[in-house]
């Protein structure tokens, strides 16, 4: 009888350990998955022509470099935007507000804004810049973004500065160091890497994000450097490429994909890298 | 600390005017980086006002023209302008909770695996691994779902599901249908691997948090792994469970360039789960370009705002529960 039930929790046990197992052999098959059909797609397709040429008409040679440039100016505006508000007001949580109403009312908004549809700030964005103005620009697509990114660095600013001992500010204070200071000087600078996780974080979302661009930046088969007209960026030209009919533009969709996938994942793997820095010590 | 220092600290040399100038000049300073710090945390909460109010207004009119029939109403004929969101409501409810399905039992079991099963110096590669699920960007789901799953499920799964489940009395009618490879289900199961790492993420935090000592004296007791996971682990962490879940539903409500490519974009609802359907965020993307002006874009503008509504209670209740669990650890 107890010799029975004992081998029946052991099989019980061993189901499930198998079913753990599985489901983890699942997650890292499918991440590989993706990996290789992207290498396997977007390989052939990697040039020179690539990064020189525009996007072109079906039948011209051509490639992404206004849609790169796009995405690097957007993610530049949005950045320059995003992360002054975001490092400032994740200051005020970790420094000024605490515990107070205030901070804690922010706080929960900021964590809504960071899971929050993008398409709805894309909607958003649209109301706020393009139907005023009447017409589409990479501006409102690097405020969309902005919008985007800037949750992300208010969270990490707050829990890197909470990082911070103490001891470090009361020293700075003892010192007769004004509030201000000791945080400009002492805790920005004891968790720098910590500041730039969030920062690279939210680059790596800005460059993703394809939903808001669509009815804010509209994308632009020119190559065009003036962020108050329409302007393309890599994963729009990916949308609009992958549904294509035409085989070579397919072929860039996956090269797109391909460069997005890589630079997405190489800056969040960077991010991570700085934040380890920063736990360690 | 360069410049304000070193003037104050020469200041402290000179006159008893110039020692108040620079003390004046450095409260300014830390008074005016405090209000910058405060303007920006309030402009978090301007923005978040900012998206509720806009899309309201936006949407006013299309509330004003069909009322809250709208909610109820399956009509998406922009010739007639009539309008309603229950065809896109339906699909983004059933497509979520066709991921969930999937991506709970999954993603816990991933967890299960990182926080008992693993051998330790094989964790954080792991864990990073599925976190890099989360990392690639929507759009990518999408191409690769269009190119290389929707092919799977129309050649494979669907027709296997159509000859098997399909058959069965009473739930027989959500597997009939021709198998396209898009539809409700293709969206379903893509969103459940881009949610995934969010699950696993969440609940591997929380099961970290269960008291070492806890666990060791199920163990010390006899207990088996799966046991102490079942006894021990979840019951201790349910609330963060539960939080971390309800975070990955926000995601799913929400998730736009991936359903687009693999949903197919139908306005009808239809009672197949291997149906074409979309979902409110998928009609956003579709069709909002081509918009007129006027009740047609007021009309998305009203689904914009109702899917927001959705995510912010889903959200603000796994924030709640988040916040519980925290307290606790």
């Amino acid at each position: 009888m107890i010799a029975a039930s004992y081998s029946r929790r052991k099989t019980r046990n061993g189901v499930w350990t198998v079913l753990a197992y599985a489901a983890t052999a699942l997650g890292l098959a499918m991440l590989a998955i993706i990996l290789v059909t992207l290498l396997w797609n977007g390989l052939g397709g990697l040039s020179l022509d690539v990064f020189t040429k525009n996007t072109a008409p079906p039948g011209v040679v051509g490639g992404l470099l206004n849609s790169i440039v796009g995405s690097v100016i957007m993610t530049g505006i949005g950045l320059a935007l995003g992360a002054p508000i975001g490092i400032l007001a994740g200051t005020y949580l970790a420094e000024y507000g605490a515990n107070s109403r205030l901070a804690s009312v922010v706080r929960f908004i900021n964590d809504i804004l960071l899971s929050a549809p993008s398409i709805i700030v894309g909607l958003f964005v649209y109301e706020l810049l393009v139907v005023p103005v009447g017409h589409f620009s990479a501006l409102a697509g690097a405020v969309a973004l902005a919008v985007l990114g800037a949750p992300i660095m208010v969270r990490t600013t707050e829990d890197m500065l909470n990082l911070v001992p103490n001891t470090l500010r009361e020293a700075a204070s003892a010192l007769g160091m004004p509030r201000s200071l000791v945080i400009r000087h002492v805790a920005y600078r004891a968790v720098m890497s910590g500041l730039i996780t969030g920062v690279l974080l939210a680059i790596a979302r800005m460059t993703g994000e394809t939903a808001p661009l669509i009815f804010t930046a509209l994308g632009n088969s020119l190559f065009t450097a003036d962020p108050r007209g329409p302007m393309s960026a890599l994963p729009l030209i990916i949308y609009e490429f992958a549904r294509s009919p035409y085989a070579e533009q397919q072929k860039l969709a996956w090269t797109g994909a391909l460069i997005l996938t890589f630079a997405v994942l190489g800056l969040s793997i960077l991010a991570r890298v700085f934040s380890a820095s920063v736990k360690q010590r | 600390m360069t410049a304000t220092a070193l003037q104050s600290s020469s200041a402290a040399h000179s006159s008893p005017m110039d020692r108040s100038r620079a003390l004046g000049r450095l409260k300014f300073s830390d008074n005016s980086f405090r209000w910058l710090t405060l303007g920006a945390a309030v402009l978090v909460l301007v923005l978040l006002l900012g998206v509720v109010v806009s899309l309201f207004l936006g949407a006013l009119p299309a509330f004003r023209e069909f009322g809250v029939g709208f909610l109820f109403s399956d009509a998406w004929s922009p010739p007639k302008e009539q309008f309603g969101a229950a065809t896109a409501i339906y699909g983004t409810l059933v497509t979520s909770v066709i991921a969930m399905l999937i991506a709970v039992p999954v993603g816990l079991g991933i967890a299960v695996f990182l926080t008992e099963l693993c051998w330790l110096p094989l964790r954080r590669p792991i864990g990073i691994a599925i976190e890099l699920l989360a990392g690639i960007p929507s759009i990518i789901y999408g191409i690769w779902g269009v190119y290389y799953f929707r092919p799977v499920m129309q050649s494979y799964i669907q027709p296997f599901l159509i000859n098997t489940l399909g058959n069965v009395p009473i739930i027989g009618f959500l597997f009939q249908g021709p198998p396209f490879g898009y539809g409700v289900l293709t969206a379903g199961l893509v969103l459940a691997l881009m949610i995934l790492p969010f699950i696993t993420a969440v609940s591997r935090d929380v099961f970290d948090t269960v008291p070492p000592v806890l666990k060791e004296a199920a163990y010390g007791i006899g207990s088996t792994t799966f046991e102490v996971v079942g006894n021990i682990v979840i019951p201790y962490t349910r609330v963060g469970v539960i939080g971390g879940v309800m975070l990955a539903l926000g995601r799913a409500l929400g998730e736009t360039m991936a359903v687009t490519f693999v949903i197919g974009n139908a306005t009808k609802i239809q009672s197949s789960i291997l149906a074409q359907g979309t979902t409110i965020s998928a009609m956003i993307a579709n069709q909002f370009a081509d918009a007129d002006p006027g009740l047609f874009t007021s009309s998305l503008l009203a689904l914009g705002f109702i899917l927001f509504v959705i995510t912010f209670l889903v959200l603000a209740a796994a924030r709640w529960m988040l916040a519980r669990m925290q307290l606790k650890a």
